[in-house]
């Protein structure tokens, strides 16, 4: 659970990937995802590769039966793919075992769920400050990151309120606050607005916008346009491929 | 992650269930609180029946006719308080010797062995002779006469039993009078009509006025009363304080008669040390005058209170294993209810598992939480039920006052602790296997 034990498996991973000099965020390569076997198997993933660079603001894009929540279960380490090769920060995800999984999911990646998924009867501040004690991190230390996070989606009054207690986008809000707060390489969003009203989900929008604006690198995956409209560079998967990677110049940058 | 943390989020998940973590702890409650209870009151039984055997004098040897050969009479003295003299229930001495020490003392032989010698007055006076028996202080015969009316003034009370024997009974058969004196041997010589009266029959017959020098009536025959008996107390069937003690021939004449032969002699051994060297000088004295020899069974039975004693302990250990066994089953019982209630919770909770799980929790945490979770509703359920324990043996339970055992205290926390570890093992391992994409994906 320490990071002293966890360091050398890291730098095994990285010395195996020489390939180029500064790794890439996330680097999938030829990723495929094949669910049961024989006739009725189901290759939910065919082959995806990308690649997202530090500060990279993506929208993955595509129907519900794309392949696209497969593709964040891999990308968060939650999920094991079939074939090919998944580099998270340059460390193949494939070569470690459960629980350097665990330090990789704690320290390297923030989840942001459509269904929030925050832990009930435990208030905002204790929901923010869990993935912090998972990392072992003092409990002073932790309370004042946790409520710097907090503070960073707007959330300083509501720090002592439960979920039960807070509204949809407060809900999301804190959750992305938990998502950040060990501030991860990654932030890895699955539909964070789909259960939200459009007040809210503007107000989520604005705090990703933000955290990307001060050079977070996040993944969000949507179906909706308007979502994806925020991110730098939209990719498409149909079918388990991906059909359309385009960047272009994000609602964020005209803004500038 | 610090252990402290680990129970924190342990406290949290069972007050989020407060009934049910309640209704849980309830079943450990009980199961420790049934072991250290009831092997207090096995514990209590047992010193109990140790007390009242101690009372009868520890270095006596009791010798009653029997005839079924040297089978100890033990069963009549878990009656307790009864005394040397007691005979109150000799009905079920031995094995077959019914009636034979009847109320009256007159011998009905209805046993196999007619040719049975009766305890007489010089087998007493053998018993007590220094040059064949030097481990023998003294050998007091004893007859006895069972529910004898006796009336002081208009007042009446039956007393359980009368005792006719001679003034060393008294220190072989630990009574002490309290008030007045003994009588002598003098009395003895003379016949002469004294008694010595226990608690209960005092309070019966005379109240609250002083009874040493008044003159009762038992079985219409005046007695003077010149002593009373200490109190012994004791929790059997029969009262020890409900006696009668008064010269041999005294009560030979008035009311058993000379008919038959002594009940019991009580043979009183110089120290403890030398109660066995007491037994087998009695034992060769007893069988030379009777005859005794391999074709002819002994016609008498020796208890020996140091050997019951140790066999009523070894009989009583049994008892309180036997409670504490009971007592372990519902500990058990408690037990399986931990891993039930805790798998519910894994289940309840596979989401939650899911979300730890997905934001960083190594294996060990989600292990360490439920493992947490059912340990300290064991140990709570394990002191609570040591506090109930405990309140519980301040009372009499069916007529035993429970002595705890302070090693069934520890015993029984420690192994609701071990409980707790091992019957929360499955379920904690169960909640730690989940994959976390499963675990996300339940509703």
């Amino acid at each position: 659970m320490s990071a002293p034990q966890a360091r050398p498996e890291r730098a095994e991973a990285c010395a195996g990937n020489t390939a180029s000099a500064p790794p890439a965020v996330l680097d999938v390569r030829q990723v495929s995802k094949v669910y049961g076997a024989g006739e009725t198997a189901v290759h939910a993933l065919r082959g995806v590769s990308m690649r997202v660079e530090p500060g990279d603001y993506v929208a993955i894009m595509g129907a519900s039966g794309s392949g696209k929540s497969t593709l964040m279960n891999i990308l968060g380490c939650l999920d094991v793919p079939t074939g090919g090769r998944y580099l998270l920060d340059g460390t193949d995800a494939g070569s470690l075992d459960e629980r350097q999984l665990s330090i990789l999911r704690n320290r390297k990646i923030g989840f942001i769920f459509q269904s929030f998924n925050l832990i009930s009867r435990m208030s905002a501040l204790g929901n923010v400050e869990l993935p912090l004690a998972y990392g072992g991190i003092k409990s002073a230390d932790r309370r004042r990151r946790a409520l710097a996070a907090l503070a960073q989606v707007g959330l300083a009054d509501r720090v002592d309120h439960e979920p039960n207690e807070l509204s949809g986008g407060q809900q999301q809000r804190v959750a992305v606050a938990r998502a950040l707060v060990t501030a991860p390489s990654l932030v890895l969003a699955d539909e964070p607005t789909g259960n939200l009203d459009s007040k809210s989900t503007r107000d989520v929008l604005a705090v990703l916008d933000r955290l990307s604006g001060s050079g977070r690198t996040i993944v969000v995956i949507t179906h909706e346009d308007d979502v994806a409209a925020h991110a730098g560079r939209v990719v498409r998967l149909v079918d388990g491929q991906v059909v359309e990677d385009r960047r272009r110049v994000s609602a964020l940058e005209v803004a500038k | 992650m610090t252990f402290r943390e680990i129970l924190r989020f342990a406290l949290r998940g069972l007050s989020a269930n407060k009934l049910r973590s309640a209704l849980t702890t309830l079943g450990i409650l009980i199961g420790v609180g049934a072991v250290i209870l009831l092997v207090a009151v096995g514990n209590g039984s047992s010193q109990q029946i140790q007390q009242n055997i101690e009372r009868l004098g520890s270095n006596s040897l009791t010798i009653t006719k029997s005839t079924s050969g040297r089978a100890g009479g033990l069963a009549r003295l878990f009656g307790g308080g009864g005394g040397p003299g007691g005979g109150g229930n000799q009905g079920g001495q031995g094995g077959g010797a019914n009636g034979a020490n009847g109320a009256t003392g007159q011998l009905q032989n209805t046993a196999p062995r007619t040719q049975a010698h009766d305890l007489t007055i010089e087998d007493a006076r053998a018993l007590a002779d220094q040059a064949n028996a030097p481990s023998i202080q003294s050998a007091s015969p004893v007859v006895n006469a069972q529910a004898q009316a006796a009336t002081y003034e208009g007042s009446s009370h039956t007393i359980q039993q009368v005792v006719g024997t001679y003034p060393t009974y008294f220190e072989a058969a630990n009574r002490v009078v309290a008030q007045g004196s003994y009588f002598t041997n003098d009395d003895v010589t003379n016949a002469r009509k004294v008694v010595v009266i226990g608690q209960t029959a005092v309070e019966d017959l005379f109240g609250t006025v002083n009874p040493v020098g008044r003159k009762i009536g038992i079985s219409g025959v005046p007695f003077t009363v010149i002593g009373v008996l200490e109190t012994q107390g004791g929790a059997g069937f029969q009262d020890p304080d409900d006696v009668a003690i008064a010269p041999l021939p005294a009560v030979q004449q008035s009311l058993s008669g000379f008919s038959g032969g002594l009940n019991q002699i009580v043979v009183q051994a110089k120290s403890a040390k030398v109660v066995d060297a007491a037994q087998s000088e009695a034992t060769s004295i007893l069988d030379q005058r009777h005859e005794i020899s391999a074709a002819n069974p002994a016609d008498f039975s020796i208890i020996n209170q140091a050997s019951l004693q140790s066999a009523v302990s070894a009989s009583s250990k049994t008892f309180t294993v036997l409670l504490g066994a009971v007592a372990a089953i519902s500990l058990l019982v408690g037990g399986i209810g931990i891993t039930n209630i805790m798998l519910v919770t894994v289940t309840e909770r596979t989401r939650e598992i899911g979300i730890r799980k997905a934001i960083g929790a190594p294996k060990g945490a989600i292990l360490g939480q439920f493992m947490a979770e059912a340990t300290v509703l064991s140990l709570v359920g394990g002191i609570l039920g040591v506090l109930a324990g405990v309140i519980g043996s301040q009372f009499q339970v069916v007529g035993v006052k429970p002595v705890i055992v302070p090693s069934s205290i520890l015993l029984a926390l420690g192994v609701s602790i071990a409980i707790g570890l091992f019957f929360g093992s499955y379920p904690a391992n169960r909640a730690a296997k989940l994959r976390p994409i499963e675990a996300l994906r339940h509703e």
